[in-house]
């Protein structure tokens, strides 16, 4: 029997780390990181989690620490937001690369300059392409939820990938929703214990993280494109058990009144609940529009994303980052994924929401509206935005 | 190596390649030829040599083997050419010369 509670994304997130009972949590703990590990510490230091907690000295340092946990085989856990992931970049490939299956959990914020730890995307685009499994929470229930089932994805030897959880940061990690907690009997039944096939141990001694010389590392590179983009099977699987244990299921592509829908909007992360509201509205004035929220980001859902279009004629996909010199990500993915599809659709960019900027509901009107237009008779602007002060410049300018 | 057969990046496919790219065959770095990019190897003067095993303890890459008759050599398969036995040999029994003067 669940309980219900009132908790901030980031606690509700930690809760989720607690009833995994993992083994090592090793974050830093300064700005730009949020309340997650400052819970963790709390529940180690009261003797509510048996875990090792290792106050490392940065984001580079964690994401190192968490590679050696997770190669002797224990359960690891880390959290940190915009700069600080940027700070571990570089070993956030390793991770994926020497296949550890840790978690970790991203409060989405913008990446300066100028010094912003306020939310958007650019911090979850930045590492697109390192090979962790990329998942986004609309609300706190679901930073719960993700968190949990990241473990169950990552850890199943079929996968042993790192799960990346993300929720916008203050949108969610730092407001207080209502979200059930489950019973840990449950949590145990969804969660089998951590058996890392390769974990260090002198009596069978092994070598992890060897070189790989112009003769062998493009095949290393298949065979992990190979096997990450397998791991859409056990993702599935894993949001199967899910719902059948906790009553909550989720898809990679979320779909809201898309139904015959002639217009879609796409967005990602919590966005999305205030995009529903625009949707409703609409729907009633008798306009044909539906929503698509992504919630797998990586491996990328292309079936999935085709079967939802299907029938309609304009995709306006709304960014909260911008790739510089190209325009919005997901834009552009969601426009090559889709190229090939007969018909194709209209598939129009709108940037916004960037470093804190709200999205209200009468901006997500205007996204939809304009993106029919240049649907229609095409822009001249360099990019289209929303909420943003200013004429911009053609696109010639 | 003796008896061990060296495989070479071409006897594998990326099917074949172990998850993550662990290695289950420890000491399989000791079948690798790591001495064929040396410019300069070092030659040992046993006029001037007094065994005092210097360069044996400080080559970064054991690459200097101790012989029967107390003398010590480096093991061309391995050695790097770095030099470093020539820099801390007290009696400057060791000179490095370029490889393609040899």
């Amino acid at each position: 029997m669940s309980k219900r509670v009132a908790l901030e994304a980031s606690h509700a997130a930690a809760e989720a780390v607690r009833m995994a009972n993992v083994d090592v949590i090793a974050a830093y703990p300064i700005t730009p990181q949020t309340h997650v590990p400052e819970r963790l510490a709390e529940m180690v230091a009261n003797g509510e989690l048996d875990a090792a907690y290792i106050p490392v000295e940065s984001e580079h340092s964690a994401m190192s620490a968490c590679l050696g946990s997770a190669a002797v085989g224990a359960r690891t856990f880390t959290t940190t937001a915009g700069q600080g992931l940027e700070l571990m970049h570089e070993v956030v490939y390793v991770a994926s690369s020497m296949r550890f299956p840790i978690v970790m959990v991203i409060c989405n914020r913008a990446l300066s300059a100028p010094l912003s730890v306020w939310g958007d995307h650019s911090d979850a685009m930045a590492v697109r392409d390192t090979g962790w499994i990329q998942v986004f929470c609309e609300n706190n229930q679901q930073a719960f939820d993700m968190t949990l089932w990241a473990f169950r994805v990552g850890e199943d030897p079929k996968v042993l990938f790192p799960v990346m959880v993300h929720f916008d940061g203050f949108t969610l990690s730092h407001v207080t929703e209502s979200l059930f907690l489950p019973e840990q009997e449950e949590v145990d039944r969804f969660l089998p214990k951590f058996q890392y096939p390769f974990a260090l141990n002198p009596a069978k001694p092994l070598t992890h993280g060897a070189f790989g010389p112009p003769d062998i590392y493009s095949e290393t590179k298949i065979a992990q494109e190979v096997a990450f983009r397998k791991s859409k099977e056990v993702i599935l699987q894993g949001w199967k058990e899910f719902g059948d244990i906790f009553g909550r299921y989720y898809f990679p592509v979320e779909l809201y009144r898309t139904e015959g829908a002639k217009t879609l909007l796409l967005t990602m992360g919590s966005f999305s609940e205030t995009a529903k509201i625009v949707i409703d509205e609409k729907i009633d004035k008798g306009e044909s529009v539906g929503l698509i929220s992504l919630r797998l980001w990586r491996p990328f859902p292309f079936e999935e994303l085709r079967q939802a279009v299907k029938g309609a004629e304009v995709i306006v996909v709304f960014d909260r980052c911008i790739s510089c010199g190209m325009g919005g990500p997901v834009f552009s993915e969601v426009k090559s994924v889709l190229y090939d599809e007969a018909p194709r659709p209209k598939v129009v960019s709108i940037t916004g929401g960037l470093g804190g900027r709200d999205m209200s509901v009468k901006d997500f009107e205007y996204v939809i509206d304009r993106g029919r237009e240049i649907a229609e008779k095409g822009s001249e602007k360099m990019l289209e935005t929303v909420g943003i002060r200013g004429e911009m410049v053609s696109r010639g300018g | 190596m003796a008896g061990r057969k060296l495989k070479t990046a071409y006897d594998f496919t990326w099917r074949d390649m172990e998850i993550g790219n662990i290695l289950t065959e420890p000491g399989s770095a000791s079948l690798r030829r790591t001495g064929d990019w040396r410019s300069q190897r070092p030659i040992l003067d046993r006029e001037k040599c007094n065994k005092c095993g210097l360069c044996w303890l400080y080559c970064p890459d054991a690459a200097i083997k101790l012989l029967e008759d107390g003398y010590y050599e480096p093991d061309l398969f391995y050695c790097k050419g770095c030099g470093i036995c020539a820099s801390v040999c007290p009696k400057e029994a060791i000179t490095m010369m370029e490889e393609e003067e040899v």
